[in-house]
């Protein structure tokens, strides 16, 4: 499958070109498989809601490409960050099977879409309340740290909405304190769902606050995969050698609604033109064909393997079957001899 | 020897380091300096690193324990007033209690909260947070009133697989004394039978255990032999216990330290009613505190929070119905 090609690529070299080449093909499968999400939504066939990456898959990529599995690195997506959890190891078919609602997806459909993780390969599986799953990526690495393991990174992803909330600040403060491994990265893509940044903050950068928490801080166009790569790179090794928290802003524009239930009509096209207004694949693509990465039939090559991949993974998960109610245990509880079970009286 | 029930905190803490080393606290204060109540004093220095003092950052001290529980630590919080556990609400009732039924990971985590009102405490140093919590599927809520109880009941909180809220009530930690600590004790889960009697049942817990006792004391007086049920455990329950005391006496009463909008009462008389209907000679009663803040002044304070003296004339009306 051409998932597994793109995990072969990027652990066979690590010279940059061949890491572009694997971030712009994850990439290129978050936005085919989110768009084909989207049809499904409007075809009414997804459980709950579809909130897409479009925009932001070059920053995205970025952190996860940095972190090390082997390493027991730890991931925490948000919403936007599909090319993310595909870089750091997500199947495709398990992101299917949440979207749909099959009961063999890794939430066994009893939490959906985003919401999906698995927490002993690594990645938090999210909840909505924004900035609470920075303090349980840095739980893992205190983790780790009592249990006698060095050479650990916890990535963990934000938008600038985020950073608005008690629990960001709590954790990052916590994390600066304890002087742990961890990368923040900030997609800034400019809306909280309809709120643009000047009714969310009022410092003239968000990386203006690492030097508050004291984190080591980077402010980088996230619409530059070249840019997103390099930096991540940089900043997760900075934390793996000892040099404490990373906060990376990443300045972008959410190419889409909050989610496909919102049309966007808030977002003017003149905001697109503007710096950092620009689509990060579209600018990736340019990249690979104007400096000789790849080719045109290359790329069309891999455009048909994805749409191929993405079709295959959502038509199996379509297929899958659903929860059934009558087999559901109901119990909210490890303990079983003290779960209450489902009192009706 | 005597034993305070907050020494038997601090004893259960020292054994659970001792036995486990996965086992760690994390809290404001809890390090050299003990607590702002002394229940971890010495163990910072007797278990270096593994009693740290945590910013005043009560989300991010659950977050980060749910994540260290992921990686096979069983850490214990210790919320400097149970009040202060509002700001971890998220955490604890989205995060650590979903855990399990979304993942099948579970969350071994015990969040320790001195709870409940004493004199001066005020509004925000007085709280009873365990209906709160209890409202939350994958949560397990403890309740100690005794001594015995505090040091059994948070040693087995600290084993158990999923997120337990410990109330440990701030009105014991120096009133209350035991000879020596328990071997063994009730599993957690079941009520006691804190006193015999056949006439009314009281379903009561913590502090409130203790004014439930004075008041059956003063009506044995009077003639009348008062069951007690201490529910040690709020969530799970233990109906049972409950129903079976009630099928002796007939008329029951529960107290509770706790805000009288829903909460532990309310649940115990809607199982009462819905089960045990027929066991009912007359309407199942309910005592409180008020529905206003906690005061601060300790006159107003006695007179918010049920005492033996109003639980006695609760138990008086019951009995003449």
């Amino acid at each position: 499958m051409a998932e597994a090609e793109i995990k072969v690529a990027k652990k066979e070299s690590s010279d940059p070109a061949s890491q572009y080449r694997a971030a712009f093909r994850y990439m290129l499968l978050a936005r085919t498989f989110e768009e084909r999400t989207a049809s499904l939504y409007r075809a009414g066939k997804i459980v709950g809601g579809v909130f897409m990456g479009k925009g932001q898959e070059a920053f995205s990529v970025g952190l996860a490409l940095a972190l090390d599995k082997e390493r027991e690195d730890i991931y925490g997506p948000l919403i936007r960050d599909q090319a993310g959890r595909l870089a750091f190891g997500e199947q495709l078919i398990d992101a299917a099977r949440t979207y749909l609602g099959s009961v063999k997806g890794p939430m066994r459909a009893r939490d959906g879409n985003v919401h999906r993780g698995n927490i002993h390969d690594g990645m938090i599986p999210m909840i909505s309340h924004l900035g609470s799953h920075i303090s349980v990526v840095s739980g893992r690495l205190i983790g780790k740290r009592f249990n006698n393991k060095s050479n650990f990174v916890g990535g963990v992803c934000i938008g600038d909405g985020g950073t608005s909330t008690g629990a960001f600040h709590e954790a990052l403060n916590q994390a600066a304190v304890e002087k742990l491994p961890l990368v923040v990265a900030v997609a800034d893509n400019q809306f909280a769902y309809s709120t643009s940044t000047e009714r969310q903050f009022a410092c003239k950068d968000l990386v203006d606050r690492a030097i508050g928490y004291g984190f080591e801080g980077y402010s980088i166009d996230g619409t530059n995969l070249d840019v997103c790569l390099e930096t991540f790179d940089k900043a997760v090794n900075r934390a793996r050698e000892g040099h404490g928290p990373q906060l990376v802003i990443g300045h972008l524009l959410r190419l889409c609604g909050h989610g496909e239930h919102d049309d966007a009509s808030y977002i003017s096209d003149e905001r697109k033109k503007q710096a950092f207004g620009g689509d990060c694949l579209q600018i990736a693509q340019q990249h690979l064909l104007d400096s000789g990465i790849s080719n045109k039939i290359e790329i069309s090559q891999w455009t048909s393997d994805i749409v191929k991949q993405v079709e295959d993974a959502t038509s199996a998960a379509q297929r899958e079957p659903g929860p059934d109610p009558f087999q559901e245990t109901w119990q909210a509880l490890s303990t079983s001899h003290l779960s209450e079970g489902n009192a009706t009286t | 020897m005597s034993i305070t029930y907050l020494e038997a905190i601090q004893a259960a803490q020292d054994k659970a380091l001792e036995d486990n080393e996965s086992v760690y606290i994390y809290g404001q204060d809890v390090g050299s300096f003990g607590g702002a109540f002394k229940a971890t004093k010495n163990l910072a220095k007797k278990y270096p690193g593994r009693v740290i003092d945590a910013p005043i950052s009560e989300d991010a001290m659950v977050g980060s324990a749910i994540g260290a529980s992921a990686e096979g630590m069983r850490p214990v919080l210790e919320m400097q007033f149970a009040d202060f556990s509002t700001v971890a609400i998220n955490q604890i009732g989205n995060q650590a209690a979903t855990q399990f039924w979304r993942t099948g990971v579970p969350c071994p985590i015990t969040v320790r909260l001195p709870s409940g009102g004493t004199e001066g405490g005020g509004p925000f140093h007085s709280q009873s947070m365990e209906a709160i919590y209890a409202q939350y599927p994958g949560l397990i809520i403890l309740t100690p009133g005794t001594v015995e109880d505090a040091y059994s009941m948070l040693l087995e909180a600290i084993e158990i697989d999923d997120p337990v809220i410990f109330c440990e009530h701030k009105y014991l930690y120096y009133h209350l004394k035991a000879d020596r600590l328990p071997h063994k004790n009730l599993p957690v889960g079941k009520a006691r039978i804190a006193r015999a009697g056949k006439h009314a049942t009281v379903v009561t817990y913590s502090a409130m255990l203790h004014e439930a006792l004075l008041a059956a004391d003063g009506l044995k007086e009077e003639g009348w032999d008062i069951e007690i049920v201490d529910l040690r455990s709020i969530k799970p329950i233990d109906t049972d216990t409950i129903l079976a005391s009630v099928a002796r006496t007939g008329r029951l009463l529960c107290v509770s330290e706790a805000f009288p909008w829903g909460g532990v009462n309310a649940e115990v008389i809607s199982r009462v009613t819905s089960e045990g209907f027929h066991l009912l000679d007359a309407p199942p009663q309910r005592l409180n505190a008020k529905d206003t803040p906690i005061p601060f002044h300790p006159d107003l304070w006695k007179t918010h929070r049920p005492t033996s003296q109003a639980i006695a004339s609760s138990l008086r009306n019951l009995l003449r119905y």
